[in-house]
């Protein structure tokens, strides 16, 4: 591991035994093994226990604002679209205070990819319920359990037709590895929900909890077909699918614009003042 | 010489098309323009207005008295006609009944519905009007031939000729300059300078009356290789110029105070990532909705001061269609060299008046980046490098390989990392603070016109500049010794002229579009320099030149 260019040295604050060790370690040996290097990659992150990753990675790193995770990420990408652009934020900052920038992410399509290091519960600000806590769910807030229902963020993205939709888990390398390439490959926005424990705050959805819950979707199973995968994800309880869920193939939002598709990014665009002289020419 | 012609109606019946047509044939023969509109926030009915002032030297404010008001609506008589000057005409359609000489009624719908559209009746009137003033029609006919498709091509010319054939000449015009002048708005040179300085990012959440903004940029995305989104929001709007400002690009948001408010907390992190930012504001009344489509400069307390914690950022007023072009630019190269946002604060007013101005020099515009040169070292750049003037070099993430950039919305070290370390937290504030200190050198002072001993010294600033401009001769005029500083930059506030100004004054009156004084408030903070009467609006209208002048006439302030 130490070898790997995205390891970066240095103390990190999670908790020891958080599932964020586990996706980390899996999400720089998928970028070594993709053949990227780390100033072509950057990693956006909003506010969380999930969000401080861009300082424990070497690669370029945006750490923003709660919820604002997306927007950033948009910004470079579309900046930079050589650049291998992804945000890693929370179950709170994801579905909770950035819960528009998603739905308007997926309808653009942008090339980058969103991994939701989901705890289903507040880490960060020690324990609160999250959009997607269980209803009834006693937290360090909710003493008396959660009484909104849970978000469901794979049949909400899929509902949306979005071209990517994956749920993988923080206990499984292998799978989480599989996943996290499968995700970056694909060419428009892709969503991947990465269950994990808190060991602090959250004492249902434990390690043991998903371990015994999540299986794997077989070969048989067919990514493309929205029926199905709409089924697949409002499957919860005793048995959790795992593997992607969703896939619909659609131009990302760069090549939808013709010039932002056939030239190079913009970051490189040549510019001279006397370029935009003909945009006075309507107002003579 | 000149002529004030007030064109009114209802939303809907095509004031703003023949309003439209009529400024830029007038520009373009020659002749001055000042276009002011006036709106309601609604697409039928109401009563909306446009009011052209025009003549043969340069304009710099809308004027009350009227020589012509054309009348698509008996409420435009109703409510315009006590400011029909002693020679004025009221040019309107039969069915309006109002007593005096002073009306001309002609079938404005009657030859529209005979040409087989009522609807037209709007071209009638316009081609009365080059009639009226003795005008030619033929470059109306060349906007009416790109405005409307084949169908209703023919049938509006019908309807301009028969308007025109309709009355007879009443006005003389002056000779026209043979210089040609460019027609526009404040959003639309705002957009202009942003294009031309190298904005490559332009997102926004639709926000009246900031939108015009977007809608130019976007008319002009492909051709300039740019990129313009109409966000999901305005949080979403700025973010992610934040974001495409860090990857290296010229990013700006524009909004109103609304839109602003929602942006505010990025404002911070930009300010403490660094990361260069353009952000306009342009103004409407608040607090909340406030009154949509009409003007006011109450946000200058709240945009120095906007988003928890304490960081640098400059506010620049724009002042009138020249600054904003060249200010515009002029702010991408200041954000750029002090790694701040910077606000542009406009308004209603300066947004939607069309004003006769001299084209742009291009050549004057220049893009300065002050990006850093390859580091000698890979891994991590030390983005946040504390040095002696506060400014810490500056690469975009992937510009060097194997050298990566890393930001940070927490307090954080030289290279971004998040800390709460007592020393870098001290270093790291003062370094950011101490590019204020160097930003001042590079304010500009006010503008002054007027006495250079002046009894009464008037203080403005943003929109008010033309207003003022045109008050301030009116007073001489009347052999009064005043003089008007008003403020372009505005945050920081620079004091040179205006500490010698006021040195001289015997009374200070600040002018403003807002009911606390929100600049008497300022300058007393920083200078301890009092103003001794105010001259108020807050009425959603702006102030014209002659109110003003009254107002000083009369002491009334």
């Amino acid at each position: 591991m130490k070898n790997n260019p995205f390891h970066y040295d240095c103390e990190i604050s999670w908790c020891p035994g958080c599932g964020n060790f586990g996706i980390i370690e899996a999400l720089k040996e998928t970028l070594e093994e993709l053949g990227l290097k780390p100033y072509e990659t950057a990693a956006i992150s909003g506010i969380g226990q999930a969000a401080k990753l861009p300082h424990y990675i070497n690669s370029n790193g945006f750490n923003g604002l709660h919820g604002r995770a997306l927007p950033v990420a948009m910004g470079v990408k579309i900046a930079n679209k050589d650049l291998t652009v992804f945000v890693n934020s929370g179950d709170g900052d994801s579905y909770g205070e950035g819960g528009n920038h998603l739905i308007h992410n997926i309808r653009r399509n942008i090339d980058i990819t969103h991994f939701v290091h989901n705890n289903q519960i507040y880490g960060l600000t020690k324990g609160q319920g999250s959009p997607t806590t269980a209803l009834n769910q006693v937290t360090t807030l909710q003493f008396d359990g959660v009484k909104s229902s849970p978000f469901n963020p794979l049949a909400f993205a899929i509902s949306q037709d979005c071209s990517f939709v994956a749920r993988t888990f923080s206990g499984d390398k292998v799978h989480m590895k599989a996943m996290m390439k499968a995700a970056i490959e694909n060419k428009g926005y892709s969503l991947l929900d990465i269950l994990q424990p808190c060991v602090t705050f959250n004492k249902v959805n434990t390690f043991k909890w998903y371990k015994d819950r999540v299986y794997y979707l077989d070969e048989k199973y067919d990514p493309y077909d929205k029926e199905e995968a709409f089924k697949k994800a409002l499957e919860w309880g005793d048995s959790i699918p795992i593997g992607i869920l969703y896939k619909s193939d659609k131009p990302s939002f760069i090549d939808r614009f013709h010039h932002l598709k056939e030239e190079e990014p913009l970051v490189k665009r040549r510019w001279s003042p006397q370029d935009a002289r003909a945009f006075m020419d309507e107002f003579y | 010489m000149e002529y004030n012609i007030l064109i009114g109606g209802e939303a809907g019946q095509g004031i703003e098309t023949i309003s439209d047509i009529l400024e830029k044939t007038l520009n373009n023969m020659g002749y001055y323009v000042y276009s002011s509109k006036d709106y309601m926030s609604r697409v039928k009915g109401g009563h909306n207005f446009t009011q052209i002032r025009l003549g043969d030297y340069p304009i710099h404010s809308h004027w009350p008295y009227l020589d012509l008001i054309i009348a698509l609506d008996e409420k435009t008589v109703k409510l315009h006609r006590d400011r029909l000057k002693p020679n004025g005409c009221i040019l309107c359609d039969m069915s309006i009944k109002n007593e005096g000489a002073n009306t001309l009624r002609i079938p404005l719908i009657g030859i529209a519905k005979s040409l087989g559209n009522p609807r037209m009746a709007n071209t009638v009137a316009l081609g009365a009007v080059y009639k009226l003033f003795g005008l030619s029609y033929d470059r109306a006919i060349e906007h009416l031939n790109a405005r409307f498709a084949n169908k209703f091509r023919e049938e509006n010319i019908k309807a301009l000729k028969e308007g025109y054939e309709a009355v007879s000449q009443l006005f003389t015009m002056p000779q026209p300059s043979t210089v040609k002048n460019i027609l526009i708005n404040g959003n639309e040179a705002c957009a202009l300078g942003a294009l031309a300085v190298g904005c490559a990012y332009y997102s926004a959440y639709p926000m009246t009356p900031s939108t015009t903004i977007m809608k130019f940029m976007t008319r002009y995305a492909e051709k300039a290789g740019i990129f313009v989104d109409q966000a999901e929001d305005e949080i979403a709007a700025i973010n992610s110029a934040i974001g495409a400002s860090y990857a290296g690009i010229r990013a700006m948001t524009g909004t109103s105070g609304g839109g602003f408010s929602l942006m505010v907390e990025a404002l911070g992190l930009a300010g403490v990532t660094e990361t260069p930012l353009v952000v306009a504001n342009v103004q409407r009344p608040g607090p909340a909705t406030g009154l949509s489509t009409r003007t006011e400069q109450s946000d200058l307390l709240f945009v120095i001061s906007a988003a928890q914690g304490e960081f640098p950022r400059m506010v620049i007023a724009l002042r009138n269609t020249e600054d904003a072009f060249y200010q515009t630019a002029r702010a991408f190269n200041l954000a750029e060299k002090y790694q701040i946002p910077v606000i542009l604060l406009s308004d209603e007013y300066l947004s939607d008046c069309k004003v006769t101005t001299k084209p742009y020099d291009f050549d004057k515009v220049t893009i300065e980046r002050y990006l850093t040169e390859k580091p000698e070292y890979e891994g991590i750049f030390r983005r946040y490098e504390v040095t002696t003037d506060g400014i810490s070099p500056r690469i975009f993430p992937s510009q060097y390989e194997n050298v990566f950039v890393l930001a940070d919305s927490h307090e954080h070290d030289e290279y971004g990392h998040i800390s709460e370390n007592v020393d870098i937290r001290n270093s790291m504030v003062r370094k950011r603070m101490k590019k204020m200190e160097l930003l001042r050198k590079d304010l500009m002072e006010p503008d002054y016109f007027g006495s250079e001993k002046p009894e009464l010294l008037l203080i403005g600033w943003g929109s008010t500049y033309g207003p003022l401009y045109e008050a301030l001769r009116l007073l001489k005029a009347d052999g009064i010794e005043a003089g008007a500083l008003v403020f372009g930059d505005i945050w920081p506030l620079p004091q040179n002229r205006l500490l010698h100004y006021c040195d001289k004054a015997k009374k200070i009156i600040n002018v403003e579009q807002n009911y606390t004084g929100q600049l008497a408030s300022l300058i007393a903070q920083q200078t301890g320099i009092r103003c001794h009467g105010s001259i108020l609006k807050y009425d959603g209208r702006q102030m014209d030149s002659y109110f003003i002048y009254k107002a000083v006439k009369e002491g009334d302030y």
